[in-house]
């Protein structure tokens, strides 16, 4: 595992792409290929299910190390990972086990089978025979969670690089549906595997922010300009009669949409899609807030159905008839597009509207006006363009609405975790409800790591809790924050929910007096 | 019990009888000052009091015109009827834990404290007493220090690496202390360049006598750093144009925070290494138990978790607020020489 270990505890220690690309070929150049296979494994979700409970494995720790446990709880708050706080506070190793990671994982395996009594005797074990680096591994992957510190495609280009194959192909193999006991992992970098998968997604193409005039784009008629919706990207597959629904974030999430699942099934023909998935009510885009009801359900009811109503906004055709499309013009993909959906019956796949446009000094008003049809803004796409494989710069732009915004004060604080784990970085704020302040929002980002620092002093030097995790600040300071848009909440004790709230900035010039009030707020709800 | 000799006053700590203060943080006639770092030895005092090694990095830091008198280890004056007296604490050169004795008395306030050797510190000395002052920076159980011959193995083994890809190392490390360990550690790997503020500071070791490896001043204007060089610079120049005119650098610091994945990560660097002048959990524990007091008092950094295990472990402990750590070693360091 040591390999493993030197490549994770490289790409921690550095955000330069090209530091961590280097780290990853190391290991290919070093590792055996069946731990190559477990990195990919890991690094795609492809992980084993928890073994052994967290609880179980902190008791352990803590009986070990002689520890009580708030001192332990202590110091996971300031460490911010629970799998790295048992790996420090255990004492140093006896010896040290040099098995690779396939070995270890071949280990963990078996732990399915065993009484808690033998589990306790195999990881205590193990912890006396690991180094600190590879002990943090070990309790990650024992604990079912392990996330590795590189973007999917910085990896991806440095395999790339490492085999000589194209990044797109080594993309679309990772992102399919393997199991590593099924396949080599030298097949599977060289593509032989994904011909035999059905399910196999592509790449998302995506857009930067628009950063330049519009007549800077050239002429309006070479644009495709669409609404940008608000919902959840997604990637309808059907081949050979199977359906698959992929989110951007590489999840199938089929069975989450059996409307437009049943509707895929009945049609014919074998493509690929990419769209986005909206509760609609009468043709009307419903908020955020009201799909966000029907995710991460186990299932879903007639009622729900009913209520709730999913219909996918089609964007574009990455295949048909098994033929890859992505290279053909967006002009192209779209008449095809359109052809297809009016061909076919349903309520539940739609064409997402291209706007009709003379001249570039129409959109400015067409965006301010996107939030009323529950849209983010503008999207525009060279019609020219090829479908490309992640974001790049040009062919595609999204020109999103001026957030909203309010003045609110910080109430509470917490530590954050990972890299931010030793500063107050998670905030909750409140506006002002009559005489009272009520919380309106969590927010985590937005802050420059120096402003972080400083309201973590402050945070240090007017909190009233002295242990656990979360502080109590008294409210002073002012930011403003931001967000895409604001419905009515019962779960929220100001009575509304912001959409994806984020600090704008740190307003030092304001005082709490000058915070917003809840009800003015209010206002902003369409 | 008997009165206690310490008070904990806005100006800093106060020994009573001996109507002194120790590494007071507002000006006072007298203090006696435990070592050098600028949040314990600062500005404005009418008369301080240190270890001979120390005196020094005083004038260096503080001005050549203050009044100070410079004390070795064990030696005994008088103040008031107090018999005060430094005693090695292992933290940095001339780093000392002030003993003071009245009436049967002891009560001994330690400033920062380490207990490895690192070589070039004086080690710490356990000294019993009724009362203890210590600090808590590491006061957790997961800070654990590996030992000084692991961790110069380390360095040296990073600046190999880094050698291999065609990259000079760098160095993040205090100037006064860490700096030094930093370049004992790397002797003989190739030439140690330092930047002016801790040239400066090595300066006070030779004068305290204390063996330094060869280096040279790094020259800030024409800054060339080949692949047999090793650069030392403090915090401060972490991103500074100065480093970025190295074009094929590998940054490490060099901190007991670097300890924690979370902590590397923040800072960014390229190699984070947890070498601390600071004691580690166990060394705390150590140190207390070995002093015997019936009373600790503990200042800067865990000081809230620190209080509420000494106490379940059975040690009279309190809390108590001062203004140490706050600002450690963060004073402006000039980018270019004068």
């Amino acid at each position: 595992m040591k390999e493993f270990a030197t490549m994770i505890s490289a790409l921690d220690s550095t955000n330069k792409t090209g530091l961590k690309q280097e780290a990853v070929i190391k290991f290919l150049d070093t590792a055996p290929d069946e731990d190559k296979l477990w990195f990919l494994a890991l690094f795609t979700g492809k992980r084993p299910r928890r073994k052994v409970s967290t609880a179980l494995l902190k008791e352990w720790a803590m009986e070990i190390s002689g520890i009580p446990e708030w001192l332990f709880r202590e110091s996971y708050a300031s460490v911010g990972d629970l799998g790295e706080t048992i790996s420090l506070i255990l004492p140093e190793p006896e010896a040290l086990n040099t098995q690779s990671l396939a070995q270890w994982m071949q280990e963990i395996s078996q732990l399915d089978t065993q009484t808690e009594e033998e589990k306790k005797r195999f990881v205590i074990d193990s912890w006396q025979h690991l180094a600190h680096m590879e002990r943090f591994i070990f309790n990650k992957l024992l604990g079912g969670s392990f996330r590795v510190g590189i973007a999917a495609k910085g990896l991806i280009n440095a395999i790339a690089g490492y085999y000589q194959q194209e990044p797109n192909a080594v993309a679309h193999t990772l992102m399919g549906n393997w199991q590593q006991d099924e396949v080599s992992f030298d097949a599977l970098i060289r593509g032989e595997y994904i011909q035999s998968h059905r399910s196999r997604p592509y790449p998302f193409c995506l857009a930067y922010a628009l950063d330049k005039d519009l007549p800077e784009l050239g002429e309006v008629s070479d644009w495709q300009a669409e609404y940008k919706w608000d919902g959840i990207r997604a990637q309808l597959i059907k081949r050979e009669g199977e359906v698959f629904i992929w989110s951007r974030g590489e999840e199938l999430i089929t069975d989450q949409f059996p409307e437009i699942r049943d509707a895929l099934l009945q049609w014919a023909g074998n493509f690929v899609i990419d769209g986005e998935l909206l509760v609609s009510r009468d043709n009307v885009v419903q908020d955020f807030s009201d799909l966000q009801k029907r995710l991460n359900r186990k299932t879903i009811s007639r009622k729900m159905l009913e209520e709730l109503p999913v219909v996918l906004y089609a964007y574009d055709l990455l295949e048909w008839e098994l033929e890859d499309w992505r290279e053909k013009p967006l002009s192209e993909r779209r008449l095809k597009l359109e052809e297809l959906i009016a061909s076919r019956e349903g309520e539940h796949i739609k064409l997402s509207a291209i706007i009709a446009l003379e001249s570039w000094t129409e959109l400015p008003a067409l965006r301010e006006q996107a939030r009323d049809r529950n849209s983010e803004g503008i999207m525009l796409k060279h019609k020219y363009s090829p479908y490309h494989s992640g974001r790049k710069r040009g062919d595609w732009w999204k020109w999103k609405v001026e957030p909203l915004t309010l003045d609110a004060v910080l109430i509470y604080a917490q530590k954050g975790s990972g890299r931010r784990s030793g500063y107050y970085t998670d905030y909750t704020f409140a506006v002002r409800s009559g005489e009272e302040l009520v919380t309106i929002a969590k927010a985590y980002s937005g802050l420059t790591d120096k402003e972080i620092q400083e309201v973590s002093r402050f945070v240090n030097s007017h909190a009233l809790e002295k242990f656990g995790p979360v502080r109590t600040v008294k409210p002073e300071l002012v930011f403003e924050l931001a967000f895409e848009g604001i419905s009515l909440s019962s779960r929220h004790k100001s009575g509304v929910a912001l959409r994806f709230p984020r600090i704008l900035r740190w307003r030092r010039d304001k005082t709490v007096k000058d915070i917003d009030d809840i009800e003015n707020i209010k206002k902003l709800i369409g | 019990m008997q009165h206690s000799l310490l008070q904990f006053r806005t100006e800093g700590i106060y020994c009573v009888p001996g109507d002194f203060y120790i590494d007071p943080w507002l000006p006072v006639a007298r203090a006696v000052i435990t070592h050098g770092h600028s949040d314990h030895a600062r500005w404005g005092m009418q008369h301080y009091l240190c270890h001979h090694h120390s005196v020094p990095v005083l004038k260096v830091r503080l001005g050549a015109d203050i009044s100070v008198q410079g004390l070795a280890y064990g030696e005994k004056v008088d103040i008031n009827g107090v018999q005060v007296s430094l005693h090695p604490a292992g933290h940095i050169i001339g780093s000392a834990q002030v003993r003071m004795e009245y009436k049967g008395r002891v009560a001994v306030a330690s400033g920062d404290y380490k207990v490895q050797d690192d070589g070039l510190s004086t080690p710490i000395e356990i000294v019993r007493c009724h009362e203890f002052v210590t600090e808590s920076t590491f006061a957790l159980p997961i800070y654990n220090w590996a030992s000084v011959a692991q961790q110069q193995e380390q360095l040296r083994n990073w600046v190999v690496q880094n050698r291999e890809k065609g990259k000079v190392s760098v160095f993040v490390g205090y100037a006064l202390g860490k700096a030094q360990r930093i370049m004992q550690a790397l002797e003989g790997m190739g030439k140690l360049k330092v930047h002016y503020a801790i040239a400066k500071l090595n300066e006070a070791y030779a004068t305290a006598g204390v063996q330094l490896p060869a280096y040279e001043v790094l020259e800030v204007d024409t800054i060339k750093a080949g692949l047999d060089d090793v650069i030392i610079v403090p915090p401060s120049l972490v991103d500074s144009k100065l480093l970025r005119k190295i074009p094929d650098r590998a940054e490490a610091i060099c901190s007991g925070w670097m300890q924690v994945r979370g902590a590397r990560r923040w800072r960014a660097a390229d190699a984070g290494f947890a070498i601390s002048d600071h004691a580690d959990w166990q060394g705390l524990l150590d140190v207390i138990k070995g002093t015997g007091a019936e009373q600790v008092y503990v200042t800067h950094g865990q000081t809230a978790v620190f209080e509420k295990y000494l106490n379940e472990i059975g040690i009279s402990a309190a809390a108590v607020t001062t203004r140490f750590g706050e600002e450690e070693e963060t004073e402006e360091t000039p980018s270019t020489n004068p």
